[in-house]
């Protein structure tokens, strides 16, 4: 039996990393610390499902904003790939690289496909202080969606009793 | 396994025989191209189960991909509010992805449709938060692209398919002492 790998869990201090999101830019997890973080581990560019993923996670970017989260997506491709795909597929969110040491951040995630040598398909919640609200791990060709993503958010509001932000809402329910 | 969370109720579109002990519902956006293939394949099926299935439609747009794909589930709802969703829908699927304002004006002249209530409809956006809803709708039943279908309100994770759907359709005929809910 192939064994899964195991993601972080709930409770854990998320581990920083700063990664490439382009040959000359940075990205540092602590710098959203005071927001949710949303990390999407994916295997690669361009594989379709991946694509899919993605694209729904695109999709909902008023959903990201409304809960303030930051969505951050994680592969082990280099930064010249993640450009050309995130132009294809006119991503708006920050695709960062793993590359070298290859994995590194994947696997302190728990969340690295040693056989394949690619990050696995996990997701992780953080919470404004750092810490893993909710995680989980997909076999590497299911689209895991968006739902567990979105309770795990809902319940950090919840959770938080926190001066509302001024989110206008601007749905228009005519 | 993922469950439809918003049951198919009036709002929906829904065909086939209405007390069919089968309900598909169908996420789908009309821009897609595996959406165009399932068409073909669920038609097949609703001749086929005639009196078992009846199948309803949510919009799933994914508009970042697919730029058209919002303005075709517009055209699709501003049919349905004159009566003709079901008619659009086929139209749209067999003439994908041709969906360029003019020729949307066509389609809707061609189902023989109120052309100037159709603009009013596109542009005051008017079906937009009903599209949007679907979506949300989706999004929270883990449907995590298109097609997305749920049998009996069970997301069906199998290849959008006619053998394995086939399949699916006749294991809930066989089993099926309850419809769920």
């Amino acid at each position: 039996m192939e064994t899964r790998p195991t993601p972080l869990p709930a409770g854990t201090k998320a581990p920083d990393f700063e990664l490439r999101s382009t040959p000359d830019q940075r990205i540092a997890l602590s710098s959203f610390l005071g927001r949710p973080v949303v990390l999407v581990f994916y295997p690669a560019d361009w594989s379709p499902v991946c694509g899919d993923q993605l694209a729904l996670y695109n999709e909902l970017q008023g959903e990201w904003r409304r809960h303030r989260a930051q969505l951050l997506a994680i592969s082990v491709d280099g930064t010249w790939s993640h450009i050309a795909f995130a132009h294809d597929r006119k991503l708006c969110f920050p695709l960062l690289s793993d590359f070298e040491p290859k994995g590194e951040v994947a696997m302190r995630y728990g969340a690295y496909e040693h056989g394949d040598g690619v990050a696995a398909r996990a997701l992780f919640v953080i919470d404004p202080d750092g810490v893993i609200a909710w995680s989980c791990v997909t076999p590497q060709g299911v689209n895991p969606g968006a739902d567990g993503i979105l309770e795990a958010l809902d319940a950090l509001d919840a959770n938080r009793p926190q001066p509302q932000p001024p989110a206008p809402q601007g749905e228009a329910h005519v | 396994m993922s469950r439809l969370t918003i049951p198919v109720d009036e709002r929906d579109h829904l065909r086939g025989s209405l007390r069919a002990p089968i309900t598909l519902v169908e996420f789908g956006d009309f821009q897609c191209p595996f959406c165009g293939r399932t068409y073909g394949v669920l038609k097949e099926l609703e001749a086929r189960y005639a009196r078992d299935l009846r199948v309803a439609f949510r919009h799933f747009p994914l508009t970042q991909i697919h730029p058209l794909a919002m303005i075709a589930a517009e055209t699709a709802e501003a049919a349905g509010a004159q009566g003709k969703f079901w008619e659009m829908h086929d139209v749209l699927f067999e003439n994908q992805p041709r969906f360029e304002y003019e020729r949307l004006v066509a389609y809707v002249m061609n189902l023989d449709l109120d052309v100037d209530e159709f603009h009013e409809a596109i542009a005051s956006h008017r079906h937009v938060p009903k599209i949007r809803d679907d979506f949300m709708g989706g999004v929270r039943s883990g449907v995590n692209g298109t097609p997305t279908l749920f049998l009996n309100g069970m997301r069906y994770d199998g290849q959008p398919e006619r053998t394995p759907l086939v399949h699916a359709i006749e294991n809930l005929l066989s089993g099926a002492t309850h419809v769920a809910p």
